[in-house]
């Protein structure tokens, strides 16, 4: 459980720290807040030879607001997104599903640039990324450009970024007053790893129907998903008792998990389907 | 002058705390000494397989690395870890070597040993030795080692390592005319101790004096240092074992392990002092695992309810070697599987079935949690079967206070004849019952409400204590006027200081602060010592202190008799300050020797103390995540005397956690190759501060012990060992609309849910 040899860098700008990764031949690793990386070096699962540390770039800092919608830079905190009381309207749903992540100790450390390059299955912040439609802008040696959600995420601890890239910040697109929002996850102990989570969200028009319905889950795949199955359920309908059952149905045929030491596929699947209905519950109240 | 005792049983607070609440507190791996050595060691990560070859040049020749050793280097016989408690001739073929002769049997067993200059250094080490290994089948299951198709001991022709058979009157003539019988199958999962501080050891030593110093015991120092005594060719008397404090026990922590030589070798093989800190992987496949058993059993009553016999047999899945107390656990399942309840004919077999899988070893509660699972459950059954209200089933058949001494079933093949001391089973019951409010709520029982399913349960348990043969104390009349304690049993956590202040300030008759100190478990401070295990340490390292006590004036009065002229009869210690002799001439005590005065004392016992008691559980399921919460949970004990209740309480509170963790997540689950798949604390779940926050313990004292001159019990394990069964009967319970009913632990989710999937009557 002792870190393996490897270099260190801590450069003070970004073309800095790119050049550093695009020069190590693949095997250089950033490191952000390290609340994943560390374990995995403990555990030698990593064995980077080169660590470059992104602590003193100052372009992956701070909450942006606007109203294009909410910019989270990639060495944002756990803890500050907690605190930030701009983002209660701004972005509900975000805040909903940050505050299940980990233990306080592992919220003051650990980053939004982490979570997402980590891609872990389970994690909270790729499922709202998922959800969202959010926008990962990302920087490397041909230069910066920006990788869509659905597009970023390619399976287990795995994405979309090239060896070279840096991830600079996520953009979540602009969350208007008076959309309808739910979020349930089930961890066997707080802070644990999800079992499953369901991020829901819907608009409503003066009729009371629902669009533009998005449905995400983590910890059923080996990544994150959307549920486009259970949205056709919600979009143009009003969402009561018999919608929301559907819903539920609907969730839980859309997902395929797998058993693993925690859960049974077949509990997996059903708790899927609960999360959502619960998730939608909250959302129609 | 003084007569009554007061500290006894008084809620003082425990010495130790200022220590470490200080960051004083000084345990292993905070030693450092100079030219130190770092070991890292090579593991199996084979479960079953023949060693072809092991290549360290690679590794040797790493800068900073010291040397590698292998069982090549230890000598012609590797030695073997041998067993501490039932040491039979049965067991020995399947010792444990302390490192890889020719086979691997565990993923997690000794390959290899690397010494270098550094920790990270001797683990980037480890990367370089190339081991080959044959793999055989792994034998994943007590099914499959039963079937003895792959043998982990070749020569033996069979996995089994034994069976045990408890046996109490006559079961089959019994159940040839029971009126009613139910048979049933429950399983335990394998799980364990995990003390939050790995195991660690530093070993010194000294060529020049042929003396080897050991820091980093616990629990049986004498025994480890007798063991390695003879392992390393050394007399007893060259080998002190240093006891530091330790960050929890609960059984696992200070057995001896096959580091426990491969450390002290490894100084003695380099010149210079090792060593070595567990990490949690290691810990988690390399300490004792516990509580795999399985049973299939039956039970006989009458149709009001009155037990007429018990039959069946059990299994246990021991792992891949007998050592030091793994045979205690299988013991326990088969003679306490009647628990506190009279049952006149058993008739209970355990096989104890060794697997490719870490080995075995007591857990708090050994055995007794597992056993309580099956009886508790069974007795639900029985119950809602018959037709009679739970708690009044069980109050029918426990042992009442006039059937006391109770004989329990004896255990073959090693005569383990025992018996109940005394006490008074239905007053813990009551208490437990108004204390839950079981009339109230009772009323909830399988309601919804809010989305969840309430449900309720009790449990009855006994918890052996004081193991024998003897513990051994010594206190000093220091110079200076203030006494020195010396015990040969061990701290582990569970304010042995603190208790053995107050039990020696009292049979003194002094203050506390009288007291210099407690020093306990290492091997330089009494001649002999047997430990902290089986709840023993207050019962008979306090009992030996009595007579400690009781010399230690004798040779007080004795000396002060010289000094004033007169017989040793005639003088009278007060205040535990002054001798006075006839006429009330007197002397200090404090000017009394210059050298002090010391007395030794001792307790010999056979017999077992039972503590008793009863949990009761309210749960509320959430049926459709499979979630159980826990509304509120009540333990009674009756541990006879109590020396000191706070202490007490703080241990019957933690032993309830570690049960509900036992209960309801941990689990050390394997494949069918014998991988661990639960290699670190975010995949081995244990309770968390938040998880279990409403328990309530409530520790008697009205039923001293009759065997000790104390009149104490063991005390600590009580709060573990019903938990299993009063869960799993708390959630069939909220669930009886489901006719859910738990055969197996622990409740995770997924098998919650399970259990909610049939239709709703």
């Amino acid at each position: 459980m002792k870190l393996p040899p490897f270099d260190y860098a801590c450069p003070t700008t970004l073309p800095e720290a790119v050049q550093l990764l695009a020069t190590s031949n693949g095997d250089a690793k950033a490191i952000a807040g390290g609340q994943s990386l560390v374990p995995m070096l403990a555990f030698r699962l990593a064995q980077p030879s080169l660590l470059v540390d992104l602590r003193k770039l100052p372009d992956l800092r701070g909450i942006r607001i606007s109203a294009k919608g909410v910019t989270l830079g990639a060495m944002v905190r756990w803890r500050d997104i907690e605190d930030d009381e701009r983002l209660d309207t701004a972005h509900p749903l975000l805040k909903a599903a940050i505050a299940h992540v980990a233990h306080y100790q592992v919220r003051n450390r650990g980053t939004v640039g982490g979570s997402l390059a980590h891609a872990d299955p389970a994690a909270e912040m790729p499922g709202i990324a998922m959800t969202c439609d959010a926008e990962i802008a990302v920087v490397g040696k041909s230069g910066a450009h920006v990788i869509q959600a659905a597009d970023f995420f390619q399976g287990a601890l795995t994405t979309a970024l090239t060896p070279d890239e840096i991830i600079v910040e996520i953009r979540l697109p602009a969350w208007p007053a008076g959309r309808r929002w739910g979020f349930e996850e089930f961890a066997r102990r707080r802070g644990d790893f999800a079992m499953a989570a369901a991020a829901v969200f819907y608009d409503q028009d003066a009729n009371g129907k629902a669009h533009n319905a998005h449905v995400g889950v983590i910890g059923v795949a080996d990544r994150p998903l959307r549920l486009p199955a259970v949205e056709d359920v919600l979009n143009g309908r009003a969402i009561d008792a018999t919608i929301i059952a559907k819903a539920e149905a609907a969730a839980s045929a859309a997902v395929d998990p797998q058993d693993d030491i925690h859960a049974s596929a077949a509990y997996r699947r059903a708790l899927v389907g609960t999360l959502v209905e619960r998730a939608l519950k909250r959302a129609a109240a | 002058m003084r007569t009554v005792n007061s500290l006894i049983g008084s809620p003082i607070e425990r010495l130790e705390d200022l220590r470490f609440l200080r960051g004083r507190g000084q345990y292993v791996d905070d030693l450092a000494r100079k030219d130190m050595l770092h070991a890292a060691i090579l593991r199996s990560s084979v479960a079953h397989g023949r060693i072809r070859s092991i290549a360290v040049a690679a590794a040797r020749a790493l800068p900073g690395v010291h040397s590698v050793i292998t069982a090549k280097d230890i000598g012609n016989r590797v030695p073997r870890v041998p067993m501490r408690l039932q040491p039979l001739p049965d067991f020995e073929p399947f010792g444990q070597p302390v490192i890889a002769e020719t086979k691997v049997r565990y993923v997690g067993e000794a390959i290899a040993v690397v010494l270098a200059e550094t920790a990270a250094i001797a683990e980037d080490a480890l990367g370089l030795i190339e081991v080959e290994i044959e793999p055989l089948p792994a034998v994943a299951d007590r099914r499959a080692s039963a079937q003895d198709a792959s043998l982990l001991f070749e020569d033996k022709g069979t996995n089994l390592a034994i069976k045990f058979r408890a046996v109490r009157g006559d079961a089959a003539a019994a159940f040839a005319d029971a009126p009613y019988v139910r048979r049933e199958s429950f399983r335990t999962q394998r799980h364990m101790a995990l003390p939050l501080e790995p195991r660690g050891l530093l070993a010194e030593w000294d060529a020049a004096r042929g003396r080897l110093t050991l820091s980093g015991g616990a629990k049986v120092l004498f025994f480890n240092r007798r063991t390695l005594a003879k392992q390393m060719g050394l007399p007893e008397s060259a080998i002190e074992i240093v006891e530091n404090d330790v960050g929890g026990g609960f059984g696992a922590r200070g057995e001896f392990y096959p580091e426990d030589f491969l450390i002290p070798f490894a100084a003695r093989h380099t010149g210079r002092p090792v060593k070595w800190t567990e990490d949690r992987r290691e810990h988690l496949m390399c300490v004792n695992h516990a509580r795999e058993a399985e049973c299939d059993v039956e039970i006989a009553c009458k149709r009001d309810g009155t037990i007429l016999a018990l039959r069946g047999h059990a299994y246990v899945d021991v792992g891949a070697y007998m050592r030091t107390n793994g045979a205690v656990g299988a013991r326990n399942v088969a003679q306490f599987m009647s628990g506190p309840y009279r049952i006149p004919h058993i008739d209970v077999d355990v096989a104890l079935q060794l697997t490719n899988k870490t080995p075995v070893g007591t857990y708090r509660g050994p055995g007794r949690f597992e056993t309580d699972f099956f009886r508790e459950r069974l007795l639900d059954m029985v119950a809602q079967d018959l037709g009679l209200d739970r708690v009044e089933f069980r109050r029918r058949n426990l042992v009442s206070q006039r059937e006391m001494p109770y004989q329990i079933a004896t255990i073959t093949p090693f005569e383990s004849k025992d018996e109940f001391d005394s006490g008074d089973y239905q007053t813990t019951l009551d208490r437990c019952l108004d204390e839950i409010k079981w009339t109230e709520k009772s009323k909830l029982a399988g309601k919804l409400i809010d989305g969840r399913y309430h449900g309720l349960a009790l449990g009855c348990f006994i918890e052996g204590g004081a193991a024998g043969p003897k513990e051994s104390a010594r206190i000093v009349l220091e110079p200076d006027g203030l006494y020195s304690v010396y015990v040969g049993s061990s701290a582990i956590g569970q304010g042995l200081e603190t208790a053995f202040a107050q039990i020696a300030a009292d049979a003194l008759e002094v203050t506390i602060d009288r007291i210099r100190g407690v020093f306990h478990g290492s091997t330089c401070y009494v001649d002999d010592g047997y430990g902290a295990y089986h709840s023993r340490s207050v019962v008979m390292g306090g009992s030996a202190m009595l007579d400690a006590a009781k010399n230690l004036r004798e040779a007080i009065r004795a000396q002060a008799a010289q000094r004033l002229g007169c017989q040793p009869s005639e003088v009278e210690i007060v205040e535990g300050s002054k001798a006075v002799g006839p006429g009330g001439k007197s002397i200090a005590l404090n000017g009394l020797s210059s050298e002090g005065i010391s007395a030794e004392g001792a307790f010999l016992n056979k017999k077992h103390t039972y503590t008793y008691g009863a949990h009761a559980a309210h749960v509320a399921v959430d049926a459709k995540l499979g979630h159980v919460e826990l509304v509120d949970y009540v333990v009674v004990e009756d541990c006879g005397r109590i020396i000191n209740p706070l202490t007490v309480h703080g241990q019957a509170i933690g032993s309830v956690v570690q049960g509900l963790g036992g209960a309801m997540m941990e689990h050390l689950v394997y494949d069918q190759e014998g991988q661990l798949l639960t290699g670190s604390l975010a995949d081995y779940l244990i309770p968390t501060a938040s998880d279990f926050p409403n328990i309530r313990a409530i520790v008697m004292g009205d039923h001293p012990s009759p065997i000790n001159p104390l009149g104490a019990k063991g005390a600590g394990e009580g709060g573990i060992i019903a938990a299993g069964g009063v869960m799993a009967n708390a959630v069939a319970n909220a669930l009886s609309a489901f006719g859910a009913q738990p055969r197996e632990l622990p409740l995770t989710p997924t098998r919650v849910w399970e259990l909610a999937q049939a239709p709703r009557k």
